[in-house]
């Protein structure tokens, strides 16, 4: 079955969407990694993304932010195209926060350090005002005691917690998020999952990488599920994992359950 | 650990008397099979004999001064009946201020001394954790003038003091500390060229790097002293020491590029991912993201690269600076000390060794530190 | 459908993208940045270029290379190829290559041989031993070559004269002439005896191929040594025999005020090659000992528990592993070496730097002379380098 005819299904369409992917394809040399990609969301939509490795999930959320570029096709971030235009890249990346696998925090800064370093040098934010925003984010995330230490010093759940703080003291309007508890001890996942589940509630637009299927039903909107470089199938959660339509999605349910 | 000793089922029990204790070292360590006793008593023979034989050399059979003659010159003759038997430190004694400080005016020579004395300074604040920030660029800015304020005089009452009769262990330290200063600020610069995505640059830096390191030092001494004062416009020359500061600076730059790249390299991916995801420029991620990590990384190569042209300031020997050991290899051409080279090579051998042994060792302790830090 | 159907992400090509002229377009200003960077470069190289062109004008400095044709009227010492002050620069500029390549290659063959030696004393569970070679490996390592170069050259030089010469075994004296070593005639029999030597080396390594090849067809181990001995000692010994057994020793003998026969290593060579394998080997010793060292317990641990014997473990698993890491830094080690036999020139040996530098000085053309101990060495260092990496990347272990 085609993947655009189950593609609108969720989407409010009265406001325009705050990301929109359009007949996106990219290439890694000979690779075509990512295949006629097409995906609208809406503000305030909570989409969960998932697939067996090497599908490209997380290519796709990665030409988002233009972490990686996509040769064809057309990406619209909150009303701005990306093109080869410097300046949108910059407006984008202010409007889009990123949470990767590994962390990825600063190792040599502290972490009040890390949450304030984008605000002050890319919003121009005193700091004073920067350290107190940050400080209110690491509150949500609940680990303000942990300010001045380094990121070293902290467990992975808690690195998890700070990259988010990290990203929202950017105030997007959109976070990704790439596998963001693969990396993490099973006793540490429900803590990144809770924070994620908070920030949700807060009507926050999302995009989300993961394979936690607890999660996916619980918060998204809509799954949607890629395989081999394409979009294969998408669906409000509960109706896509108890009645998927392609072998593909039967198969790779299956193996996620199995490993479980 | 977290057992006590009532949870044990027996009580401790002591290890066999000849495994513990210095005497259970000494077993282990020295004699621990029959043919491990063989060569410790064999080697501990050797070193025994050549040390009764060195002290002998150096200290019981030296001569530490000698008597003027008729003409008030330094008779040596004392010296020459000794050779072989004993070390005749008198050539120290007598030349010990033109080997540390050249032709240096001698009653100016408490401005050297200082020069040396702050150099060292520099290093040892250099080496503090503490200081590695960006007020660490203004210190040296600070020192390295008021060295050569303190070398050139001219103002505050010293006479003025042309660079020509410069020499000794100020020119090695001048060298070396300036070529770090310089070459610093390029190495970063070309590593991080090298790394650009923009063919031409990374060209050009490939290049740069490759064929410096490519031909020796000294190679590059010689264009400093012969083809420098061709490139230039005529009339416009600049000095000796200058122009071989110059060649080890270009030297150095490209060795240390490589130092910093490899630490531009040990950095993962995400962190570049991650800076750049937070909407930083290039430069922003840059200098605030990814060199303080990389350099913090590479600085147990950098001192040991630092230490490999600390060393190899001493080629310019061959080109005819005034440096230690120049200072050293001049002190014995007058006839009456000819002969006497390896008592003079022997102690600027020493301040050599003092200065690389420190910074070696430094370097080590850093590295054993460093990689504690990333284990924990 | 099924999982071996052809993957549908193989086949097709990525659209070149049309370049956008916009200062907004990353790489519009890749270009423009590489064009400003090139461009001032290349202005200060032209403006240097210039500068010299006109002050070799104004100074009469002939440049070109016909001074290579012309007669050197340098006296060289030593040299492998015949050489004649009559002969010309070219002629004496290729003695110096030739008299670099010596020093660097037999240096590279010491030194290596004494750093690992030592590298692995370093490891020694003998307390003493330890210590003993620590100490050496922290001294040489601590001290500028030319120090050391200069330290054996005056050592060398307060040795007595011929007549007065240290005499250790028959043939053998040092003097502040050099080492005399005993040698024997060379004729035309041993070319042939070294020859075939090479090629029973040649032929054991494709011997040792083909067996392990027979062993992994039908898994018996094949031992090589039988082959090898035969191959590399027993053939070229019997050819020599067989052409006459010439040998006629040639041992030193005092005649007057100095040496007649045998082998001569001069003062300069002895303390050049002295000093750079002394100096070198402890800087290999740190390479080997780290190499060793990087090879995990647990490597070993993993390969006795196969029931590997400890030899095979030592050939298969530790060395493979551990010669990935000491090639590297290995090689710039080799290359150190070449580069710093340059320092010959203070000590007056006669090398390519020591020899274009005199060209140089006899001839004024300085930029011909640098010229050409760069590209020598260049050449000599990028031989190298190809050669080594060459090797690496055989050994290396493909790593994800």
């Amino acid at each position: 079955m085609s993947a655009a005819e189950t593609l609108h299904s969720s989407v409010q369409t009265n406001a325009p969407p705050a990301i929109s992917l359009a007949g996106v394809n990219k290439w890694f040399g000979a690779l075509h990694v990512l295949r006629d990609i097409n995906l609208d969301i809406a503000l305030g939509e909570r989409v969960v993304v998932c697939g067996p490795s090497g599908s490209g999930k997380s290519t796709m959320i990665r030409c988002i932010n233009r972490l990686e570029e996509h040769q064809q096709g057309k990406i619209v971030v909150d009303g701005i195209e990306l093109s080869d235009d410097l300046k949108s890249l910059d407006a984008i990346r202010r409007e889009v926060g990123m949470v990767f696998q590994s962390f990825n925090l600063f190792p040599h800064l502290t972490i009040l350090e890390n949450c304030t370093l984008a605000p002050i040098w890319v919003r121009k934010m005193p700091k004073k005002e920067a350290e107190a925003l940050a400080m209110e984010y690491l509150e949500r995330v609940r680990i303000p005691e942990q300010a001045l230490k380094y990121p070293g010093q902290l467990s992975g759940g808690q690195q998890q917690r700070v990259a988010i703080a990290r990203a929202l003291c950017m105030k997007p309007k959109i976070m990704l998020f790439d596998e963001p508890t693969s990396a993490l001890d099973p006793e540490m996942i429900k803590e990144v999952l809770d924070t994620m589940v908070m920030l949700a509630e807060t009507g926050m637009t999302m995009i989300c990488v993961t394979h936690e299927m607890g999660f996916a039903r619980q918060v998204a909107d809509r799954v949607v599920f890629m395989d081999r470089g394409e979009i294969v199938e998408t669906g409000e959660p509960t109706a896509l994992f108890e009645n998927p339509q392609t072998e593909r999605l039967q198969l790779f349910l299956s193996q996620i359950l199995r490993g479980h | 650990m977290s057992i006590t000793t009532d949870s044990l089922p027996v009580a401790p029990r002591l290890a066999p008397a000849l495994s513990v204790g210095w005497l259970g070292w000494v077993r282990a360590n020295l004699f621990s099979s029959w043919l491990n006793s063989l060569v410790t008593i064999a080697l501990a023979y050797f070193i025994v004999k050549y040390a009764i034989g060195f002290v002998d050399w150096a200290f019981v059979n030296a001569i530490w001064s000698v008597p003027n003659d008729a003409a008030g010159r330094p008779d040596t003759s004392s010296c020459r009946d000794n050779k072989g038997l004993g070390a005749c430190w008198a050539v120290i004694n007598e030349k010990h201020r033109f080997m540390l400080f050249g032709t240096y005016p001698y009653e100016q020579h408490w401005r050297p001394a200082v020069v040396c004395v702050l150099f060292v300074g520099l290093y040892i604040v250099s080496a503090m954790r503490r200081f590695w920030r960006m007020e660490l660029a203004l210190i040296w800015a600070a020192v390295l003038t008021v060295i050569a304020v303190l070398m050139w005089g001219g103002v505050l009452g010293m006479p003025y003091v042309p660079q020509e009769r410069w020499g000794g262990l100020p020119i090695t330290l001048i060298l070396a500390t300036f070529g770090l200063a310089f070459a610093f600020p390029l190495a970063i610069l070309v590593a991080l060229g090298r790394r650009s995505k923009l063919p031409a640059i990374k060209a050009l830096c490939v290049l740069y790097v490759e064929l410096i390191r490519g031909v020796p030092l000294i190679s590059l001494l010689f264009m400093a002293s012969v083809m420098f004062p061709l490139f230039l416009p005529e009339g416009m020359n600049i000095d000796k020491l200058l122009r071989a500061q110059i060649a080890i600076i270009l030297f150095a730059g490209a060795y240390l590029a490589e130092v910093v790249r490899g630490g531009l390299q040990a950095l993962s991916k995400g962190q570049y991912e991650a800076a750049e995801a937070l909407g930083l420029s290039y430069w922003q991620k840059t200098g605030l993201i990814i060199l303080p990590q990389a350099l913090r990384l590479v600085i147990p190569p950098l001192v040991n690269t630092f230490i490999g042209f600390f060393k190899d300031t001493s080629l310019v020997l061959i080109i005819g600076i005034f440096d230690l050991l120049t200072a050293g290899k001049t002190a014995i051409i007058e006839p009456m000390w000819q002969g006497f080279a390896v008592e003079v090579y022997v102690t600027i051998g020493l301040i050599y060794f003092v200065f690389c042994f420190a910074m070696s060792q430094y370097s080590a302790k850093l590295e054993s530190e460093l990689n504690h830090g990333r284990r924990r | 459908m099924s999982d071996t159907a052809i993957d549908p992400r193989y086949g097709t090509k990525p659209p070149k993208r049309p370049l956008r002229l916009s200062w907004g377009d990353e790489r519009v200003r890749g270009i423009v940045y590489q064009i400003l960077v090139v461009g001032i470069v290349g202005s200060i190289a032209y403006w240097l270029f210039s500068n010299t062109m006109h002050n070799l004008e104004v100074r009469r400095i002939a440049t070109g290379w016909g001074f290579l044709e012309r007669e050197a009227g340098l006296p060289i010492a030593e040299f492998l190829i015949p050489y004649d002050p009559t002969d010309t620069y070219l002629r004496a500029l290729q003695v110096g290559v030739l008299n670099t390549l010596k020093v660097a290659v037999i240096g590279i063959v010491l030194a290596t041989i004494l750093g690992t030696i030592l590298g692995v004393l370093k490891l020694s569970k003998n307390w003493l031993v330890s210590r003993v070679v620590g100490a050496y490996i922290e001294i040489v390592r601590d001290l500028p070559l030319l120090l050391q170069l200069l330290f054996w050259y005056a050592l060398l030089q307060g040795l007595p004269g011929p007549r007065q010469a240290i005499h250790p075994a028959t043939g053998v004296f040092l003097s502040n002439r050099g080492l005399k070593l005993p040698f024997f005639e060379w004729e035309g029999p041993h070319n042939w005896a070294l020859l075939l030597m090479l090629i029973g080396a040649v032929g054991t390594y494709f011997y040792r191929r083909a067996a392990r090849a027979k062993q992994m067809a039908d898994g018996q181990p094949r031992a090589i040594w039988p082959a090898a001995t035969v191959m590399m000692l027993v053939v070229p010994l019997g050819a020599w025999y067989a052409m006459g057994a010439p040998f006629t020793p040639d041992i030193p003998a005092l005649r007057g005020f100095n040496f007649q026969g045998g082998l001569t290593v001069s003062p300069e060579f002895f303390a050049l090659l002295l000093g750079l394998t002394l100096y070198t080997a402890g800087f290999i010793a740190e390479i080997v000992r780290a190499g060793i060292l990087s090879v995990s317990q647990g490597q070993w641990e993993a390969a006795e528990a196969l029931g590997l014997p400890r030899g095979r473990v030592m050939n298969l698993v530790v060395l493979p592993q551990a010669l990935r890491v000491i090639i590297p830094p290995m090689t710039s080690q080799f290359l150190n070496i070449t580069k710093n036999s340059s320092l010959a020139v203070a000590i007056g040996y006669q090398d390519i730097v020591s020899i274009a530098n005199t060209t140089l000085n006899q001839t004024g053309q300085a930029i011909e002379g640098i010229a050409i101990i760069m590209v020598v060495y260049l050449t000599i260092s990028l031989s190298i380098s190809l050669f080594m990496n060459w090797y690496n990347s055989k050994i290396a272990l493909v790593e994800r």
